[in-house]
Formats: structure tokens, C-alpha cells, sequence
């Protein structure tokens, strides 16, 4: 809501740079920048001190670092790269939306073959018996 | 700012119908669809990078009995190299504000600055890998190892393009100022610098972070 409001400021700001991007293009102001920067660095920072001070349990901490990453993926995609539902009359979201769902599908599911594959083809524990 | 979808005039008939064959090719103005497409490269990217990703969470564990992730990574280095990439994320963010201020002078000097923190990213990921070699850690002396090298690697062969094309592009600017094609590639190398610190946000989290969980 608030990047809206910076965006609309902007614009009325500096209406001399041409009509080359009349198209709903969201740039950002300094402001917008350094909030995204301020925000990006503390979330790289917590999950840095977090895994060097091992201040929790491993699995604990692997799920929060797993959080980190994605909120900071998502600031990232916000501040930096300026994606709104309305960006090029939509069609940035809608790729964006059909890329994850191809990268979930080819991680997870590598992942999750890959493992019952190892869990199920892990050798008894006399090889030695097979030579 | 209206949310329903307008139609291109050229579309329409004097009553306000669509024309579904139009006799002629409507008018597109130079480059309205280069953002669009370059995004769309920089999706197809992705794949490459969830592929590279979806390697590494299997081959990830596989050490050959050789070193792993604790006995390699140095979080403190890999802290450093993070804030590179911040930095410069933030100084092409300053160099695209002044792009739109046609500040030619200082788009060139943001430039510059985002040029050597990206210099400052490799040259201190190549140290980390002359490093790694150096202690026995090649690229083929475990999955693991083979994991790392290509998707780290890769990352930083992305980096190094996107320092060359930083490079032209200053050159471009210099010789013919903020036209609208440098403009466009200027917004297009915008996208690809920060695309790149995105992937290295899942790099730091999923490679060096887990790493030393494990």
C-alpha cells in the first residue's frame, strides 16, 4: 500500500524521463531502495548469526533459516525487482507464478525421489558376503 | 491505474467493439516488448538454477569419504561476499534512480561503484575456490564437491557476464547518454543484477548455511 503511495510520489516527481515505460512500470524511489536494503540486511544478518552462534537446535534452526530465505526472496522480488500484479498488463506475475510451480515441482520431487531411492537401495550391511 | 483490462485501440471499431482480424499490423513502438521477454529469460534462468539447486539437495550429502561442508565453508568469508552483493544490489538501484533523473554523470558513477563490488564478489569467490583446491577439494573428488562447484559456479559465471555487460553498457552510455535503447538495457541488466542476488539468497541459505548444519 505504502509502495503504491511512494511510487505515485515519484512519478508525479519526475514526470521528464519520457514515455518509454508508460506502462505501469514501478522503479522505486531512494526510499524504497533503502527500506528494501535495510530489510534484506537484517534478514541475512539473523540467519548468519543464528548458524555461527548455534544458539538453537539444528533442526529448529534449519526451519527458521528456510523462513528467512523466502521473506527475503519475496523483499527482494519487491524492492529490487519491482514486481507487482499489474507489471507488463500482468504477465511478469503470471510467468512468475508458472516458473515456481515448475521449480517446486523439479526440486521437491527430485528430493523426494532421490531419497525413498537411497532409503531403499541402501545396501545390507555385508557387502562383503556379495563380491 | 484501472484494473480491468483495456483493449489496444487499434483493436477496436468505432463502436467500441473488438475486431478480432484487424486489416493491418498495429503499430508497436521500438523495444515495448523487450522487459517482457527479458523476463521471461530470466524465468527459463530460474529452471536452470532449480535444476543446479535440486542436484545439489541430492548429491548435497555425498562426500566420498572426503571433506564436507564444515571442514570447507568459512561463514565469516561467505558473510563478506553476501554484503557485496547487497551493496551492489542497492548502488544499481541508486544508478537506475539517477537514470530516471537523467543524471548521466552520476547513473555512470553508481555503475562503476555496483562494477567493482561485483569485481570484490568474484575475486573473493575465486579465492574461496583456489582455497578449496588447494586443500584437496576439486570438483571430482566427491558428489558433493561436483554439486557445489556447478551451482556456486555457475552463479558466479552469471556474475562475471553481468560485470561485462555492466562494463558495455557504460561504455554505450558514455558514447551515446541515456537514449531510449540504453535506457532499456540499462532496466534490463537491472533485472538480471538483481535476479542474481536472488538466486545467492538460496545459495548463502541452502549451500553454505545448511552446510554447516549438517
Amino acid at each position: 500500500m505504502s509502495a503504491e503511495a511512494h511510487n505515485e510520489h515519484a512519478v508525479t516527481h519526475d514526470d521528464h524521463h519520457g514515455d518509454d515505460h508508460a506502462d505501469g512500470h514501478d522503479h522505486g524511489t531512494y526510499r524504497s531502495y533503502l527500506i528494501g536494503f535495510a530489510l534484506s540486511v537484517v534478514l541475512t544478518a539473523i540467519p548468519f548469526w543464528l548458524v555461527m552462534a548455534g544458539v538453537l537446535a539444528p533442526q529448529l534452526t534449519g526451519l527458521i533459516i528456510t523462513g528467512f530465505a523466502v521473506v527475503q526472496i519475496v523483499v527482494h522480488m519487491i524492492f529490487f525487482l519491482h514486481m507487482n500484479h499489474r507489471s507488463e498488463g500482468g504477465w511478469n506475475m503470471l510467468a512468475l507464478i508458472f516458473t515456481l510451480v515448475i521449480v517446486v515441482i523439479a526440486v521437491a520431487g527430485s528430493v523426494w525421489v532421490m531419497y525413498h531411492l537411497n532409503t531403499n537401495m541402501m545396501p545390507t550391511h555385508n557387502m562383503q558376503g556379495m563380491g | 491505474m484501472s484494473h480491468a483490462p483495456t483493449l489496444n485501440p487499434e483493436y477496436v471499431d468505432e463502436t467500441g467493439r473488438p475486431i478480432f482480424h484487424p486489416a493491418e499490423e498495429p503499430h508497436h513502438p521500438e523495444g515495448h516488448s523487450t522487459m517482457l521477454g527479458f523476463w521471461m529469460y530470466l524465468m527459463s534462468d530460474c529452471l536452470i538454477f532449480a535444476i543446479l539447486f535440486a542436484v545439489y539437495a541430492v548429491l548435497g550429502g555425498n562426500y566420498a569419504a572426503g571433506p564436507s561442508p564444515k571442514d570447507l565453508f568459512d561463514l565469516p568469508l561467505v558473510a563478506v561476499n553476501t554484503s557485496m552483493l547487497l551493496f551492489s544490489s542497492i548502488t544499481y538501484g541508486f544508478a537506475m534512480l539517477a537514470m530516471y533523473r537523467n543524471r548521466v554523470a552520476q547513473t555512470q558513477a553508481w555503475l562503476a561503484i555496483t562494477g567493482l563490488f561485483g569485481l570484490c564478489f568474484l575475486g573473493i569467490e575465486l579465492y574461496e575456490f583456489a582455497h578449496m583446491i588447494h586443500l584437496g577439494a576439486t570438483p571430482q573428488r566427491s558428489g558433493f564437491l561436483s554439486a557445489f562447484y556447478i551451482l556456486v559456479g555457475t552463479h558466479g559465471l552469471h556474475v562475471t557476464f553481468g560485470c561485462i555487460w555492466l562494463v558495455t553498457l557504460m561504455v554505450q552510455v558514455a558514447q551515446k547518454g541515456l537514449i531510449p535503447a540504453n535506457r532499456r538495457r540499462l532496466m534490463c541488466l537491472s533485472l538480471f543484477w538483481h535476479f542474481l542476488d536472488v538466486i545467492w539468497i538460496g545459495v548463502f541459505t541452502f549451500v553454505y548455511l545448511f552446510g554447516m548444519l549438517r
